[in-house]
């Protein structure tokens, strides 16, 4: 197997390190292009990583469905009329849609009456208070601070139990004050202290300022009833979320005698519809960084065939006196390929650790704020290892035309006395 | 060893064609020592390059080492150039970058020998030629005369059917062409064939018969008295 030839391999290095300058300066281009490469590849991968993290904790394949009014007169109702929901609802659409996997129903304080005090020891929050499942967890993941989120028996036994968010904490403790087990007091009913959490850098649905209840509880305290404020849902990966929406829709429809082309009566909101389109996005950013990427590559990969273009001209003697010494057309061949192959590689080696290096200095400047999109930005293996094969293949490609180059030579031609 | 007959060869310039070699026979016994000599233009460069199969021929036939050669293609020829011939040139051709003895190797790695076998026997054709001391030493750092050694013990070294000279002495000072040509006789003691192209009288007298090519053909072929390259030393 010639590619274990040590000699052979000596002939290439021999060759190619009798001109170490020139050996470099060809080898610039596709250092570049690999540099130029591997950094956009890089940025985009750091970008859609950045989105990741913006988004982490939110199920992408969820979707909110709330109660508004009618638009539109049906059955002899007027329009402008407020639809309400009502609990039952959530075990209907469970029921009816399998593909629905969490289901978490809320209601809202103060939507119905006007007036929310979140208050301890003379300092008010003005925070909204949300009456709660624990599924909600499933589709908005709360971090928690201190303590615990909502659970089973908190709902089972109607437990006057609340998690606040840390805006909360800080407008009714004083700093380093404990809060958990402490009591506060939402309407006049006291609620104790079970977790604090931290607000997601991302999507707010709910705010930062907020106060969880169970939901069980919430209806027994402030009288609720069987009403339902919204519902947030999490399809099945796999289902599409808008079917699922206008299948839920419909049967709500139905259900609340509205009319079939009324668009106001329920509002909903899509999230799978954001991540799609993110995804879109850093997807076609991804494309469009490797085929830049990959041309730059090209170019540099053609400028060095066109460099041992010149080297096989200037080596005509030589070339000559190894073929008149025995070489065959193929060993030229071969070695004049394997020098395209070792600079490229080379090259592209070189260039993918300056490359590697940028960014970790880029991951180390943007990467960790939270801000800014962008986090981690490297190349995947695979990504890499595309490229370079990619790039090896080309120089092989290109490697021939100065190799055919070479094998033309006569070498009677070669060892023409000038 | 060498049998030609009947060649002939023209090269096309423009719309006319220039025949160089029209119609030789000639043959070569083993262990001849040939001067091929004449005048430029006399077409022994042209013999040269095709008893060397770095020429094709246009007719006739060319037998080497009782093995018809024709119908070449390049890797035949190469393949051929490599077992059968050793080339000595007038500007040695010696690879600038590689050692004297790497130069030496360079014929028996195509022949696909050895890494350690080709340096030992590079190593002893250097010292046949007397430069096995500057054996690590690349060609820029030699003499001319030092030069076409190392080159004859390139030629030598593939342990060639026939050594081919072409104007071996021709840019070396008369002492060091005698140097070279005493090496080319001792070479030759040794059983080999050797064919040397030359226009200067003295170093054609040094081998052991003269071949007068003049205008394509054959003029004169004659076997002479050797002159010992010794003497002269």
């Amino acid at each position: 197997m010639w590619l274990f030839d040590k000699d052979l391999w000596i002939e290439v290095f021999n060759t190619l390190g009798k001109n170490m300058f020139r050996t470099f300066l060809t080898m610039l281009g596709v250092i570049f292009a690999m540099i130029i490469l591997m950094l956009l590849l890089g940025s985009a991968n750091g970008m859609s990583n950045g989105f990741d993290r913006l988004f982490a904790g939110t199920a992408s394949n969820s979707l909110f469905v709330w109660s508004q009014s009618t638009s539109e007169p049906y059955k002899g109702f007027e329009r402008g009329r407020r639809i309400n929901f009502r609990i039952e609802d959530a075990s209907i659409l469970k029921e009816q849609i399998p593909e629905i996997e969490v289901l978490a129903p809320r209601i809202e304080l103060g939507s119905h009456r006007d007036v929310v005090t979140v208050y301890r020891k003379g300092r008010t929050s003005g925070s909204t208070v949300y009456g709660d499942y624990p599924e909600i967890d499933n589709i908005t993941k709360k971090k928690l601070v201190e303590g615990r989120f909502l659970n089973k028996t908190d709902i089972e036994d109607s437990k006057k139990v609340c998690v606040i968010g840390e805006e909360t904490y800080k407008l009714l403790f004083d700093k380093g004050e404990e809060a958990i087990g402490e009591d506060i007091r939402i309407n006049g009913v006291f609620f104790r202290i079970v977790g604090i959490y931290k607000p997601n850098d991302n999507i707010n649905i709910d705010g930062e300022n907020a106060v969880f209840i169970p939901f069980s509880t919430f209806q027994k305290a402030f009288s609720s009833g069987d009403r339902m404020g919204w519902m947030a849902i999490a399809v099945e990966g796999g289902t599409t979320v808008p079917i699922v929406e206008q299948e839920i829709k419909k049967i709500l429809k139905a259900k609340y005698d509205i009319s079939p082309t009324d668009e106001r009566a329920i509002g909903s909101f899509d999230m799978s519809e954001i991540f799609n389109n993110i995804s879109a996005f850093t997807t076609v950013l991804k494309g469009f960084s490797f085929f830049v990427g990959i041309f730059t590559l090209l170019a540099g990969v053609i400028a060095i065939s066109n460099i041992l273009l010149i080297t096989v001209k200037e080596r005509t003697k030589e070339i000559g006196v190894r073929r008149a010494l025995g070489a065959t057309p193929r060993i030229v061949k071969r070695q004049i390929v394997l020098e395209a192959i070792v600079l490229t590689a080379f090259a592209g080696l070189i260039g993918f650790a300056i490359s590697v290096g940028i960014l970790s200095g880029l991951d180390a400047l943007f990467g960790q704020g939270d801000d800014f999109p962008f986090k981690n930005p490297m190349v995947s293996i695979p990504q890499f290892g595309t490229s370079f094969l990619l790039m090896v293949s080309l120089s092989v490609l290109i490697g021939l035309i100065p190799a055919n180059r070479a094998v033309k030579i006569r070498p009677i031609e070669a060892l023409r006395e000038e | 060893m060498i049998k030609i007959e009947n060649l002939h060869k023209s090269y096309k310039m423009g719309s006319n064609s220039l025949h160089v070699l029209k119609g030789i026979n000639f043959s070569v016994e083993e262990g001849e020592l040939v001067a091929i000599m004449g005048s430029s233009g006399s077409g022994k460069s042209t013999l040269l390059n095709i008893l060397g199969m770095l020429d094709n021929l246009d007719e006739g036939s060319y037998t080497l080492d009782g093995v018809p050669i024709k119908d070449l293609n390049e890797t035949k020829a190469a393949n051929y150039r490599n077992k059968f011939l050793g080339f000595v040139f007038q500007s040695f051709n010696l690879i600038n970058y590689k050692s004297a003895m790497e130069n030496v190797a360079l014929p028996l790695y195509y022949q696909k020998v050895g890494r350690k076998e080709r340096q030992e026997k590079a190593l002893k054709y250097l010292d046949q030629v007397g430069l096995k001391e500057w054996a690590t030493h690349l060609p820029s750092e030699l003499s001319g005369g030092q030069k076409q050694r190392v080159a004859i013990a390139r030629a030598m070294a593939a342990e060639p059917k026939v050594l081919l000279a072409d104007e071996p002495t021709g840019a070396l000072d008369s002492k060091t062409s005698y140097e070279v040509m005493d090496l080319i006789q001792k070479i030759n003691d040794q059983g080999n064939t050797i064919l040397v192209v030359t226009h200067e009288p003295d170093i054609a007298d040094m081998c052991k018969r003269i071949v007068h090519l003049k205008d394509g053909v054959i003029v004169e072929d004659k076997k002479i008295k050797q002159v010992r390259a010794a003497e002269h030393v």
